[in-house]
């Protein structure tokens, strides 16, 4: 499955790449909402390219945030198949709820831990479960 | 340094005696990671000399830290998933139909740990009985601290990151500074007690749904039987009793049948003539 991690933080990026690619996910990388938002234009709405099944999130970024990019992706129908997971250290109850009313599917708080990320994808049924230790 | 066979079989022993857990040669590393914490809470470098000591000056209170450390296991909210969705899908029909007359589910979560499993199991039947329903849970656990944290029923990040769905994070928890706290609406509905699965149970049911796991791989085959015979004279007649994915009654206990449930398996008494007298039954074996 194609996955987007967006992050503003490099190793966080890599961090995320390497937990997800020892599923089997292939990996785009963007540093703000807006570099993400940017490639789904040019590959998936005006291209052929595969549409992401999951795109991890994080919330504080430049240009364009977390909070917007989850909400923009909600807003276009040609993107109804992602799956959007918040993984940021917005911590704050309110906050949580902003993001899952906005149209986040799932949320993890850093740090975590891979099994936190697996067993979150378990529950999405992105994978099986009982993968994560 | 490393443990010696005779502190090995010291400790083993003692777990064995007190838990009927068996720890086999080559766990020795096990034993190491858990009472090194021990250890240098008692101000000594080794686990060895702490062993040496709890052999030399044996402390009831001491004893029972060390069988606290080697009996605490891993959880996490909604551990393997699958059990709670049938629960909802297979168990909870079926309850709603012979239950309709008290409209009252009671649940044991056995070997609860630091408490995620009974609070699992709260949260999924606020959720999915009918108004008119109530329910109560019983967590138990040999370990008086993890029982300490489960009463407590405060979380850390990175436990609530563990399988708990952020819906039901922001629902059924408040956030206490760094840590989140299970709502008390849900925690009342949690009581928590001491029991040790090896030694006979203090009277208590008869639960309508009994969770026990990946605490039986722990125990050798006639523990087992004897802890499964217990359970069997604590669950209604028409109760479901819910093991570990590595765990099954077959060959061990065959007044148990295996009821497929979804990707998982359930376990029911295997007729009600016979599940309804398990006092008499407990008595032969």
């Amino acid at each position: 499955m194609l996955t987007m991690v967006i992050d503003d933080s490099r190793a966080m990026r890599l961090i995320l790449k390497r937990i997800v690619a020892q599923l089997g996910f292939d990996v785009v990388e963007a540093g703000n909402g807006q570099e993400a938002m940017d490639y789904l234009k040019t590959n998936v709405l005006d291209g052929e390219g595969e549409i992401p099944g999951l795109a991890l999130v994080d919330w504080n970024m430049p240009e364009m945030n977390g909070l917007e990019f989850v909400t923009a992706v909600r807003a276009e129908p040609r993107l109804r198949g992602m799956t959007l997971m918040m993984v940021t250290t917005e911590s704050e109850q309110n906050q949580i709820v902003r993001a899952l009313a906005s149209g986040a599917h799932e949320y993890v708080i850093k740090p975590f831990t891979p099994d936190a990320i697996i067993d979150k994808l378990a529950l999405l049924g992105l994978v099986p479960n009982g993968v994560a230790a | 340094m490393t443990l010696t066979t005779q502190e090995f079989a010291f400790i083993s022993g003692l777990v064995r005696r007190d838990a009927a857990i068996v720890l086999e040669a080559g766990k020795e590393y096990l034993v190491e990671a858990r009472l090194l914490p021990l250890a240098r809470q008692s101000g000594l470098p080794t686990v060895s000399e702490f062993v040496n000591r709890a052999q030399q000056r044996p402390e009831p209170d001491m004893h029972r830290k060390i069988v606290d450390a080697l009996t605490t296991n891993e959880t996490s909210f909604f551990r393997d998933g699958e059990p709670f969705k049938q629960l909802v899908e297979t168990v909870l029909p079926d309850l709603l139909a012979r239950r309709a007359s008290t409209r009252q589910i009671k649940v044991w979560s056995a070997a609860s740990s630091s408490g995620q499993e009974p609070y699992t199991l709260a949260m999924v039947l606020n959720d999915n009985l009918p108004a008119g329903w109530g329910f109560d849970i019983v967590g138990t656990d040999i370990s008086t601290e993890m029982l300490t944290r489960a009463e407590a029923g405060q979380y850390t990040q990175l436990e609530v990151n563990r399988g708990l769905p952020a819906q039901l994070l922001v629902k059924h928890f408040e956030r206490n500074g760094a840590h989140w706290k299970i709502a008390s609406g849900l925690r009342n509905k949690v009581s928590f007690r001491r029991i040790n699965l090896a030694a006979p149970f203090p009277p208590m049911g008869p639960f309508d749904i009994v969770f026990i796991r990946n605490v039986l791989i722990y125990f050798d085959v006639q523990t087992k039987r004897t802890v499964l015979q217990r359970v069997a004279g604590t669950l209604r007649p028409d109760g479901w009793l819910f093991l570990g994915s590595a765990e099954t009654t077959i060959g061990i206990d065959d007044r148990f049948e295996r009821v497929v449930a979804g990707r998982t398996s359930a376990y029911k008494l295997r007729t009600a003539s016979k599940a309804a007298a398990p006092v008499s039954a407990l008595g032969k074996g």
